[in-house]
C-alpha cells in the first residue's frame, strides 16, 4: 500500500503578517514559513496507518511543492517515519492557489502508484477552496474532508468524518481515495532535531518537476487587508477585585446569580 | 437560470440549520439585485420546504445512497441540481458539507471558488467576496467575474432573519443522478456525541476556558468557579484536543454552537472557529491577558486581568 | 612449624597458639578460598564496569586539565578525593553524629585491617621467606613493636565498636524517612525491600561480632597466660581477660574455650572477606573509588550522548564511572530526603533510581548479591530477567525520569559522589528520541524549534517588553556595548516578568552602564532544552545564539535567568564562546557596593531563595546576600539555604510539563518554609522563581502575608533617585513605572 501525504508551507500565523506593496498578497520576504498544521496531522494519520498495517506493507511518501523552507518540512516528515519525500518544482513562486496546487499534485500522481492521498483538511490561505476536494475531483476518485480517523481494511479505508456539533459519520471508502484530515487519531509526534539532521545528512529528498497551468479557479484578489478592530468590548479595568465585582454585577443583572 | 443564486441546505438532526437561512437571506439579496431567483437545494431529504418561504424555488433530489451522508453521493446529487438550476452562484457553508463539495463542484462545474467568505456583494455583473484568511488576521476582497461562481461562507456571517421570511416557493424535483447505487464511498453509521454528562447548548450561563489556562491542573480553578455559578464548563478546541475535557464540552465549529445568556470565557483568544460557535451569545465577557486578542472584537465586556488573579476573586464572591 | 618456646620470654605471643598442624592447614586452605572468592567478586565488578562505554569515549577518569569549564568550587583532584575519603567529610556534612560514628568505624576497621596485615606480613611472609634467605626465622612481632601494636590496634577495635554501636542504635531507635525504603515509584504488582533491611543489619552485626569476638579471644589468651604484665599494653584485651576471670573463666577454662572462639572468629572473618564484594560491604571499595573519580562539573556541563545513540538504551551506554557510581551507593537516603520531586510526591527518588539501575545491571552481569535486593512478585522493571528491557521506560518509568527538576540537590548531598542528574538526562534523551513526552513539553519544544522561544511567540516580539522605556536599549549587533544582556524567554515574553526586565533595564541605564540586546536574534539559550534531553535542538540553539553573539561587539554577557547563566557559562565555551558571563544579581551587587547606585537603606526583614542554577550549580551565594544587606535589609535564612536550597520545581524543563500529579508543588513546600520564618518578603533572583513563587503564595493562601520580590525590585525601591546624577538631569521626565 502506498500513501501519498500532500504537505505544504504556510506563513507562520504566530508572526504578524504584513501586506506587500501590491496590496494583494502578504509580504513573503520577511515572513517565516512553516508546515501547515493540518498537513502535519495528515502525516501523523498516515504514519499511524503504517504502524497499524505493518511497516513493511505501507510506504508513506510526503510530497510538497517547492516553497520556502519546504526542505525542513519534508526532512521532518522523513525523521518522523515517512519512507520518501518528494519536492515538486516548476510551480510559480508566491501565493499558489489551491487549484494550481491540486493540479500540480494530480499531475505528479499520474506517474505514481498510489492508494491513498492524505492531506490537511484546509490551510489558512485557501482562498479558492481546499485541496482534498479539488484533487479528488481532478483525479476522479472519492474524497472525504474533515477526517479524524482513517483505517484501511482490505481495499477500502474506514473513515470517520466530523459533521459538526460533535456528530461523526462513519464511511467506507474504496481506494484509491483522497482524504482531508482535520485531526489524526493522536496529536502529531515530535521529531527530535537529531533525527531531522540525520535525515538531512542522509539526503533522500528527491526533486521532480511538474508542469502546471495557471491560476484558473481562483477569484482575483483586489485587496488584502487587516480587519479593523471593531473593539466593541467594553474593557473592565482596575484591580482583580474590582473586575470581579463588575463581572458578578453583569451576571447578576441577567438573573443568573442568586442574591 | 443564469442569474439565480443557489443555496445548498444543511441539516443537523434532520432540521435545517442556521447557515441555510443565513445563506438564503443573502441569496435573496444578491439574486434580487441581479434579477434572478433565490433557490435552495434540498439534497436527500425534501422535508422542510415550508420553512423555506424566502426562496423562489426549491430543488429537491432524493435517491438511493443519499441516506446518511456520503460525500460522493451528495456530490453527484448536487451536480444534478446545479445542472438543472444553472445558477449564477452557488452558496454553501464552510462546513463539512462545504469542504467536501465546494472544491469538487468548482472543478466539475468549471466555476471559480471563494472560500472562508464573510461578505458578499455584486458590482455590476461581478461578484465581490470578502474572505477571512490567515486565521482571521487578514481579509481578502476578491472579484469573481464570469458566469459562474461557488462560495463557501463562514457561519454567522449574515443574519438569518431574511432567510426565514414566509412565502411559497416553487418546488422542482430533480431526478436522482446515475451512479448513486454504485458508490465508492459508502455511509455506514452516525455517531452522536455522548450528551449524557453535559449539554452546554441549553445552558443560560457558560464558563468557558481556552489555551490560556496553561495546564490541566489549573482547570480545577475554573471548575470551581463554574460550580459556584452552577454553570457547565465549556472549552475551546485546544483544551479538548489535550484531553483535558471531553468532546461534548467543546464550543466552536467542530464542537457545539451555543447561545447562552452569558458566555464567560477565560484564556480564549478567539480563533474564527471558536467565534463561530459562540458569537451569538447574548452577553460575552472575555478575560484574556492579550489586549489584541480577537475575542475582544466579539465580546461585550473584556478584561486583561490575569485569570489566575480574577477567578479566585470571583469564586470568593460567590462562595459567601 | 613449631615455635621456639624460649621466645615467649620476650614481649610477644604465639600465633596459632595451641592450634595443630591440621588446623593450620585448614586455616590456610580456607584463607586461599576466601581470597579467591573476594577477588572473583572484584573481578566480576570490574568486568561489569568494562561492559560500559569504552573508556576513551566515556572517560574513566576526570580529565586532568579542563579549560572549557570554569571551576566554581575548589578544583577536584585525586588528593582532595583521598582527603574526603580519609575525613568522611561528606558523610558528616549534614549529619555530624552519623558522620562521626562512620568515621570511627572507618578508621577502626582500617586499623584492624592494618593489624591483620602486619601480622600476616610478619608471620606468613617474613616467617616463611626469612629461613630461606638467612637460615633462621626472623620476626619483628615482639618487644616494643608488639606492645605498641596492641595498644594502638586495641584503640582501633574500641572505636570501631563504639561507631558500629551508634549506627546500630540509630537504625533501631529512629525511624528516619531516609532509612525507610518505601519506594517513590510504586510498581503495580507490589514489591518488598525487607532484604535491604536485612542486608544492612547483617553487615552491622557481622562487623560488631568480628570486633567483639576479637577482644574476647584476646582476653582469653591473656587470661590463659596468667596476665603477663606487659600485656597491660593490650589494654582492652587485658580488661576483657579480667572480665573473663570475673565471670569465672580462669586460665584453665580459658585454654579450653579459646580454640572454639578462635575458630568462630576466624571463620566469621573469612566469611566476611568473601562477603564483601557481594553485599552492602562492597561500598568499602566502590564508594572511596567513586569519590576519587567523581566530577561535579558533569552536571553543570552535561556530557554528550554516546556517539551513534540518541540516549541510553543498554548497559553498554553507561560509562564505567556511572556503573562504579551505582555500586558506590550505600542507600544512605540523603538524596531521597532532599529531592524536590520525591518531596512533592513524584515517582522519583534518586536513591531508588540508582538502586534500580544497580539491580538491573547486576542481574544482567549475573553478579550474586547477599540480601540487599528488592523483590517483586513478577520479574518487572529492574528485576527483569534479561537485559532486553528498555532502561529508559521499563527499568526506570518515564514519569520518574520526567519528574527530575535537575536541581542537583542529590548530586550535592551524595556523600559518595554519585552523579544522578547526567544519567537521568541520558535516559531522557532516549525518551525524547522515541517521542515519549508530555504534550505540553512537546509543544514547548516545537515552539522553540520553530520560533526560538517556548511560548511560541514570534521572534520579532522578543524585545517588545522594551516598549514603555523612556530610552532605547542599543542593538548590540549595530553598536559596541560593554555588556550584552541575554534576557531569556521568560523575562522577555511573560507578562508577569516583563516589568522586572524593564526595571532592570532602567537601573542599568541610570547607572550609566553600557549594555545592549540581541533583539530578535536571541533564542532560548537551551539550558533546559538540553536537560529535557533534546540534544539536537540544544545544539541548534547554540549554533544560532553563537552566530548572533558573533554579530555583536561586547565584553561581557549578563543573563537574567540562572539557567541561561549556567549553559552560557559552562556549556557554550565547548562550542566556542569565550566571553565572561555574569548574572544580573552579581552586576547589581557591584553597582550597589561600589556606590555607583546611590541607596537609601530599606530596612526590614527578608528571606532569600537561592536559585538552584545560581547557588548550587555556580556557587553565586554571597553576592546576592551582600546585595540584600547592602540595601539595608536584614536577611533571615531559611533552614534550607545556600547550596542546600530547595528547588522551586521549574527547572530541567519541568516548567513546560504538567504538574497536576504532584501532591504538593515544591514551590508550595518552599513557601511554607519561608512563611514559618515570620518574614513578609521573599527575595528571588530568577524569573522562573518569581513566577513559581508568586503562584505559590496564592495557592498556599499566604497572600497578604508574603510578597515575592525580585532582587532588582529591591534595588529599585532602595534607589536614591535624588542622588542619581543622570536622573537629576532628566528630572522633568517622569520615572517609568515597571
Amino acid at each position: 500500500m502506498r500513501i501519498v501525504v500532500a504537505m505544504r508551507q504556510l506563513a507562520d500565523l504566530v508572526e504578524e503578517l504584513e501586506v506587500d506593496d501590491s496590496g494583494t498578497d502578504i509580504d513573503r520576504e520577511f515572513v517565516k514559513f512553516v508546515a501547515n498544521e493540518f498537513d502535519e496531522s495528515a502525516l501523523e494519520e498516515a504514519l499511524l496507518i503504517k504502524e497499524g498495517v505493518g511497516a513493511d506493507q505501507v510506504e508513506v511518501v510526503a510530497v510538497a511543492l517547492d516553497e520556502p523552507d519546504v526542505d525542513q518540512t519534508l526532512y521532518t516528515a522523513l525523521a518522523k517515519g515517512a519512507d520518501k519525500a518528494v519536492k515538486l518544482a516548476g510551480v510559480p513562486e508566491g501565493w499558489v492557489s489551491s487549484h494550481t496546487r491540486a493540479s500540480a499534485i494530480a499531475k505528479w500522481l499520474e506517474s505514481q502508484q498510489w492508494d491513498l492521498v492524505i492531506t490537511g483538511v484546509q490551510a489558512a490561505d485557501d482562498l479558492d477552496g481546499q485541496v482534498a476536494g479539488l484533487l479528488g475531483r481532478m483525479l476522479g476518485v472519492p474524497h472525504v474532508a474533515v477526517v479524524v480517523s482513517a483505517v484501511p481494511e482490505g481495499n477500502v479505508v474506514k473513515v470517520s468524518q466530523e459533521l459538526g456539533g460533535g456528530t461523526v459519520a462513519e464511511e467506507e471508502v474504496a481506494m484509491p481515495a483522497v482524504l482531508g484530515v482535520q485531526a489524526a487519531r493522536q496529536s502529531p509526534r515530535y521529531a527530535p532535531i537529531t533525527r531531522i539532521r540525520q535525515a538531512m545528512q542522509a539526503g533522500g529528498l528527491s526533486e521532480e518537476t511538474v508542469e502546471v497551468s495557471g491560476d484558473g479557479g481562483r477569484p482575483t484578489v483586489r485587496r488584502l487587508y487587516a480587519p479593523e478592530k471593531s473593539g466593541q468590548a467594553e474593557m473592565l479595568t482596575g484591580s482583580a477585585a474590582d473586575v470581579a465585582d463588575k463581572i458578578i454585577e453583569l451576571i447578576r443583572a441577567k438573573g443568573l446569580v442568586k442574591s | 437560470m443564469a442569474n439565480d443564486v443557489l443555496v445548498v441546505a444543511e441539516r443537523s438532526g434532520g432540521q435545517l440549520t442556521d447557515i441555510t437561512y443565513e445563506l438564503l437571506g443573502k441569496a435573496k439579496e444578491l439574486a434580487g439585485a441581479a434579477g434572478g431567483r433565490a433557490a435552495v437545494a434540498l439534497i436527500a431529504d425534501s422535508s422542510g420546504v415550508d420553512s423555506l418561504g424566502a426562496a423562489d424555488v426549491v430543488y429537491t433530489v432524493e435517491g438511493p445512497g443519499l441516506e446518511g451522508y456520503s460525500p460522493e453521493a451528495f456530490e453527484k446529487a448536487l451536480g444534478a441540481v446545479v445542472d438543472a438550476a444553472d445558477p449564477r452562484l452557488v452558496l454553501m457553508g464552510t462546513s463539512t458539507l462545504g469542504l467536501d463539495l465546494g472544491g469538487s463542484l468548482s472543478v466539475s462545474w468549471g466555476a471559480p471558488l471563494a472560500s472562508y467568505v464573510i461578505g458578499l456583494d455584486t458590482e455590476g455583473s461581478d461578484i465581490v467576496a470578502t474572505s477571512q484568511l490567515y486565521g482571521g488576521k487578514l481579509l481578502a476582497e476578491a472579484v469573481i467575474d464570469g458566469p459562474k461562481a461557488v462560495c463557501t461562507v463562514i457561519g454567522g456571517s449574515f443574519p438569518a432573519d431574511a432567510g426565514r421570511a414566509g412565502g411559497s416557493p416553487e418546488v422542482v424535483q430533480v431526478d436522482a443522478p446515475a451512479g448513486l447505487s454504485e458508490l465508492k464511498a459508502r455511509f455506514s453509521a452516525l455517531r452522536e456525541p455522548d450528551r449524557s454528562g453535559v449539554d452546554i447548548t441549553t445552558a443560560d450561563l457558560l464558563v468557558s476556558v481556552g489555551r490560556g489556562i496553561g495546564s490541566q491542573d489549573n482547570l480545577e480553578l475554573v471548575e470551581e468557579l463554574a460550580g459556584a455559578l452552577n454553570a457547565p464548563l465549556s472549552a475551546s478546541r485546544p483544551i479538548i484536543d489535550q484531553g483535558w475535557l471531553p468532546k461534548p464540552h467543546q464550543v466552536g465549529k467542530s464542537g457545539q454552537k451555543v447561545k447562552p445568556k452569558v458566555y464567560l470565557c477565560f484564556g480564549i483568544s478567539g480563533a474564527p472557529e471558536h467565534l463561530e460557535g459562540m458569537r451569538n451569545a447574548d452577553t460575552i465577557i472575555a478575560c484574556n491577558t492579550d489586549e489584541n486578542a480577537p475575542i475582544f472584537d466579539v465580546a461585550h465586556y473584556g478584561t486583561t486581568t490575569d485569570l489566575f488573579d480574577l477567578v479566585p476573586e470571583l469564586v470568593e464572591r460567590l462562595g459567601s | 612449624m613449631t615455635l621456639d618456646p624460649t621466645l615467649a620470654l620476650v614481649e610477644t605471643r604465639k600465633v596459632f597458639a595451641g592450634e595443630g598442624t591440621v588446623a593450620q592447614a585448614v586455616f590456610y586452605g580456607l584463607s586461599v578460598l576466601t581470597i579467591a572468592t573476594f577477588f572473583t567478586g572484584i573481578v566480576l565488578r570490574v568486568r561489569k564496569y568494562g561492559r560500559g562505554r569504552p573508556a576513551r569515549e566515556g572517560r574513566w577518569m576526570r580529565p586532568s586539565h579542563r579549560e572549557d569549564v570554569p571551576e566554581v568550587t575548589t578544583k577536584p583532584s585525586f588528593a582532595k578525593g583521598f582527603w574526603t575519603v580519609a575525613t568522611n567529610r561528606t558523610i558528616s556534612r549534614d549529619q555530624p553524629s552519623v558522620g562521626m560514628a562512620h568515621l570511627l568505624v572507618f578508621w577502626g576497621f582500617l586499623g584492624l585491617f592494618a593489624a591483620t596485615t602486619i601480622l600476616s606480613l610478619d608471620y606468613d611472609i617474613l616467617g616463611n621467606v626469612s629461613p630461606l634467605l638467612v637460615g633462621h626465622t626472623v620476626s619483628f612481632f615482639h618487644g616494643p613493636f608488639y606492645l605498641a601494636y596492641n595498644a594502638v590496634f586495641n584503640l582501633a577495635g574500641v572505636i570501631a565498636i563504639l561507631g558500629t554501636a551508634h549506627l546500630m542504635g540509630r537504625r533501631a531507635s529512629h525511624k528516619e524517612p531516609r532509612l525507610d525504603y518505601t519506594r517513590a515509584f510504586k510498581p503495580e504488582e507490589g514489591y518488598s525491600r525487607k532484604r535491604f533491611m536485612q542486608g544492612d543489619w547483617l553487615f552491622l552485626w557481622l562487623l560488631m561480632a568480628l570486633f567483639v569476638t576479637g577482644f574476647l579471644i584476646q582476653g582469653l589468651r591473656i587470661d590463659e597466660a596468667h596476665f603477663p604484665g606487659f600485656e597491660r599494653w593490650t589494654w582492652m584485651g587485658y580488661l576483657t581477660g579480667l572480665g573473663w576471670n570475673a565471670v569465672g573463666v580462669g586460665p584453665h577454662l580459658a585454654a579450653h574455650v579459646h580454640p572454639w572462639l578462635w575458630w568462630f572468629h576466624i571463620l566469621m572473618a573469612l566469611a566476611f572477606v568473601a562477603y564483601v564484594p557481594f553485599s552492602k560491604a562492597n561500598h568499602m571499595i566502590a564508594s572511596p573509588a567513586n569519590l576519587v573519580v567523581n566530577d561535579p562539573a558533569n552536571t553543570r556541563r552535561l556530557p554528550s550522548p554516546p556517539s551513534g545513540h540518541p540516549g541510553y538504551t543498554s548497559l553498554a551506554d553507561f560509562t564505567p564511572k556511572e556503573l562504579l557510581g551505582l555500586d558506590a551507593c550505600t542507600k544512605c537516603g540523603r538524596c531521597h530526603y532532599v529531592c524536590p520531586a520525591r518531596t512533592a510526591g513524584a515517582p522519583l527518588s534518586p536513591r531508588d533510581l540508582i538502586l534500580d539501575l544497580r539491580q538491573w545491571v547486576n542481574r544482567q552481569e549475573h553478579i550474586p548479591v547477599v540480601l540487599d535486593q528488592e523483590e517483586r512478585p513478577a520479574a518487572t522493571g529492574p528485576l527483569a530477567a534479561n537485559g532486553s528491557t528498555a532502561v529508559a521506560g521499563d527499568v526506570i518509568a518515564p514519569l520518574t525520569l520526567w519528574s527530575c527538576t535537575t536541581c542537583m540537590a542529590c548530586v550535592e548531598v551524595c556523600p559518595v559522589g554519585i552523579e544522578h542528574v547526567p544519567s537521568i538526562i541520558q535516559m531522557r534523551r532516549k525518551l525524547v528520541d522515541e517521542g515519549t513526552m508530555d504534550a505540553t513539553l512537546q509543544s514547548a519544544l516545537q515552539n522553540i524549534a520553530q520560533q526560538g522561544n517556548s511560548m511560541g511567540k514570534s521572534a520579532r516580539m522578543r524585545a517588545r517588553w522594551t516598549k514603555g522605556l523612556d530610552f532605547t536599549i542599543p542593538d548590540a549587533r549595530k553598536e559596541p556595548v560593554e555588556y550584552l544582556w541575554f534576557v531569556g524567554d521568560f523575562a522577555s515574553f511573560d507578562d508577569r516578568l516583563q516589568g522586572l526586565s524593564r526595571t532592570l533595564a532602567g537601573i542599568l541605564h541610570h547607572a550609566g552602564i553600557s549594555f545592549g540586546l540581541l533583539y530578535e536574534d536571541e533564542r532560548n539559550s537551551g539550558n533546559d532544552v538540553r536537560r529535557v534531553g533534546e540534544e539536537g535542538l540544544f545544539e541548534m540553539l547554540v549554533e544560532h545564539n553563537l552566530a548572533a553573539l558573533a554579530k555583536a561587539d561586547f565584553q561581557t554577557i549578563i543573563t537574567t535567568d540562572p539557567h541561561t547563566y549556567n549553559t552560557l557559562r559552562n556549556e557554550y565555551p565547548s562550542y566556542g564562546l569565550d566571553k565572561p558571563v555574569r548574572h544580573y544579581s552579581e552586576v547589581l551587587t557591584d553597582l550597589v557596593l561600589s556606590g555607583r547606585l546611590p541607596i537609601k537603606p530599606l530596612g526590614g526583614h527578608v528571606t532569600y531563595h537561592d536559585p538552584c542554577y545560581l547557588g548550587r550549580y555556580n556557587r553565586v551565594l554571597d553576592a546576592p546576600r551582600a546585595l540584600i544587606e547592602g540595601l539595608g535589609c536584614e536577611l533571615v535564612e531559611m533552614p534550607r539555604n545556600r547550596t542546600g536550597s530547595f528547588c522551586c520545581g521549574a527547572g530541567g524543563g519541568r516548567i513546560w510539563m504538567d504538574d497536576s500529579f504532584l501532591e504538593e508543588r515544591p514551590s508550595e513546600n518552599r513557601m511554607k518554609e519561608a512563611v514559618a520564618l515570620g518574614v513578609d518578603t521573599f527575595v528571588v533572583a530568577c524569573p522562573k522563581d518569581f513566577a513559581m513563587f508568586s503562584d505559590a503564595v496564592k495557592t498556599t493562601g499566604n497572600e497578604g502575608k508574603m510578597t515575592v520580590v525580585d532582587i532588582v525590585q529591591l534595588v529599585d525601591r532602595a534607589l536614591d533617585r535624588d542622588r542619581l546624577p543622570s536622573l537629576q538631569a532628566a528630572q522633568a521626565a517622569p520615572e517609568p513605572t515597571a
